[in-house]
């Protein structure tokens, strides 16, 4: 850890960069903090689902959130630990329970799977990748991502076939990298690209600035804005990924969609939501049985 | 639209600045070769949302082919410094292993330009220079050692020492080499004039040229720097990326002084003496070197000094290298 610190503090921009080992020193790692971005956690291996990887990384998520609510409670928090579906509701449950709880500051970054969208449809239609945005919902695993292509910016014609796939590449993305690394990790350079996007996005929110984005999110952090994405599908779900609207107090707004899903996203919508209900209530079942000490 | 080769691609160094260059606009095609672990590198960096198309190649049977059709080659390949070692112990295998690429390059795009980033980089340009002589094909304006991470270690190291100092902003000049003490900051002439003791000077220029150091310390055996040396060797691309596009721009790095006899005549008066090789400022266009830039002032006393001790250690890194190629 040192190292890394000492490497990265040798680039000529104006932050200063300190370094915390351990347990110990996790608290002064925190103090003063406005941001905490938690990658922590191991890699899955092929043949392992962001599920095997629970355990290990539902506890340390909680003991992290459980140090951010004592030192920095009022820190956004962006989370890019898998499996996210639980991790985020994890999160949350340690948030409530130490009474420091906001909807608004929490978020599971899913940045990758737009990107992932983007450039899936210029590896088959050699669009411009950069102007293309194409909204994402749901959740951040398997066919609980829902990429929306018909509502594509600028718009893109697929055929139903061409959409299929495209949605089935998104979807398992993070397989062809873990599947191509052949045992020596899953996406780490482009996660980190979109992790570091997105992050970007939460400091400029902080600045001042208000910015369009989208992550993984209580539904709390906008109750009346969350009714569309609750008709479409995502029912009594408390977490979605959906476009929001940043500020300075994290999420300002859930972003409407501007038009209608078409009949085979809102079927993924909906296995998605039924997916997501099991791992979400994986992440609250786990709380409930390790119930933490104080 | 240019493409680009990335040579030792799955290493420390190899991966960051394969994720920077896949975010530069003005790549289109980035080769991505090492000898091993390449395929998964290049899936994951190739679902960034940039437009660069992205290619793997593995082993030495596919390194024509990585090579083949590309403006810019870029060479961090190579073992890392451990504590202990410095960088001439790693000389014997990296020197091997730039030898064999720039062969590759030199038979399969003799005109691309060449940025080489594995050490020791006083050595391994020259081997670079020898073998590119060796096919016919060198041209001193094609060819870079990248020094960038000695100038951004200046500009931050004196924000370290007066925080009010923008760091991004201050551009120190660094002449020499890329080592200890072959690294000459120029502080006396930096952009916005700093006002330092002669002792705060002679211990920042010790941080500068010993800052490698620092970093392979922290990693305690887990190698050398690699993020900030990403960072620098993208900088320093982009920088050859805008200058092939015609955009007018001045870097420093570590060139064969025949890029511009009349040009390298200042440096070779203030010390570089007979020296073939040399770390100048340097006017980038779309053929490489346009024209060393002159410093514009005398370096002080303490700097001229400096580059005596550098000239000397230089000379035998230079001859090093040079004498691995051609033997005695």
């Amino acid at each position: 850890m040192p190292g890394v610190a000492t490497d990265i503090s040798h680039i000529n921009t104006n932050s200063s960069v300190e370094f915390y080992v351990g347990q110990s020193q996790l608290s002064n790692a925190l103090r003063g903090i406005n941001i905490v971005v938690i990658s922590a956690g191991v890699a899955r291996k092929p043949g392992m689902t962001r599920n095997d990887l629970f355990s290990i990384n539902a506890s340390i998520v909680r003991e992290l959130i459980e140090a951010v609510a004592d030192t920095c409670p009022k820190a956004l928090i962006a989370i890019v630990t898998n499996p996210l579906n639980s991790t985020v509701p994890i999160a949350a449950h340690v948030l409530k329970s130490k009474n420091c709880y906001n909807p608004k500051r929490l978020f599971g970054i899913t940045t990758l799977d737009s990107i992932r969208a983007s450039r899936f449809v210029r590896d088959t239609h050699g669009i411009d990748a950069m102007e293309l945005h194409v909204p994402v919902v749901g959740g951040h695993s398997g066919n609980t991502i829902v990429p929306l292509l018909s509502m594509a910016t600028p718009q893109v014609k697929l055929s139903q076939k061409e959409m299929e796939d495209l949605v089935q590449r998104i979807q398992y993305g993070g397989d062809e990298v873990v599947k191509a690394k052949d045992g020596e990790g899953s996406a780490t350079l482009s996660m980190a690209y979109a992790g570091a996007r997105f992050t970007s996005s939460l400091v400029r929110a902080v600045g001042g600035a208000q910015v369009m984005e989208s992550a993984f999110v209580p539904l709390a952090a906008d109750s009346q804005g969350a009714h569309q994405i609750r008709r479409l599908g995502a029912n009594s779900l408390d977490f979605f990924a959906v476009p929001i609207e940043l500020g300075k107090t994290g999420t300002l707004r859930i972003v409407p969609l501007d038009a209608e899903p078409n009949m085979l996203e809102l079927k993924a919508i909906d296995i998605a939501a039924r997916t997501l209900k099991d791992n979400i209530a994986q992440g609250i079942k786990y709380m409930d049985s390790n119930q933490p000490l104080y | 639209m240019v493409s680009v080769a990335i040579l030792g691609a799955a290493g420390g160094i190899g991966q960051p600045l394969s994720l920077l260059l896949k975010l530069n606009a003005n790549v289109s095609k980035l080769h991505l070769y090492d000898i091993v672990n390449v395929p998964g590198v290049a899936a994951d960096i190739s679902h960034i949302s940039t437009n660069a198309e992205v290619k793997s190649f593995l082993g030495a049977g596919q390194l024509n082919d990585a090579v083949t059709g590309i403006d810019l080659a870029i060479i961090p390949a190579g073992v890392p410094r451990k504590p202990g070692m410095t960088r001439d112990d790693l000389f014997k295998i990296n020197a091997g292993i730039v030898k064999t690429l720039v062969e590759a390059i030199a038979l399969n795009s003799p005109k691309a330009f060449i940025a080489v980033i594995s050490n020791p980089v006083n050595s391994t340009v020259p081997i670079a220079a020898e073998v590119l002589k060796s096919k016919g094909v060198f041209d001193a304006r094609r060819l870079f050692g990248v020094t960038s991470l000695d100038v951004v270690r200046a500009s931050r190291f004196v924000r370290d020492l007066r925080p009010d100092v923008d760091a991004a902003a201050l551009r120190v000049p660094v002449v020499g080499g890329h080592s200890g003490n072959t690294i000459v900051p120029l502080l006396s002439l930096a952009s916005t004039p700093i006002s330092l003791s002669l002792e705060e000077t002679k211990d920042l220029t010790h941080r500068i040229q010993f800052g490698g150091d620092e970093v392979v310390k922290a990693k305690d055996g887990a190698g050398s720097a690699t993020l900030s040396m990403a960072y620098a060797g993208a900088r320093f691309a982009d920088s050859l990326l805008r200058a092939m596009k015609g955009e007018s721009v001045v870097e420093p790095t570590f060139i064969a002084l025949a890029a511009d006899p009349e040009g390298a005549k200042e440096f070779r008066e203030l010390g570089a003496g007979s020296l073939e090789f040399f770390a100048v400022p340097v006017e980038l266009g779309p053929g490489g070197v346009k024209r060393i830039v002159p410093l514009g002032a005398q370096p002080s006393a303490f700097e001229l000094d400096a580059i005596k001790v550098a000239t000397e250690a230089l000379a035998t890194n230079i001859a090093t290298g040079v004498t691995y190629v051609k033997g005695v």
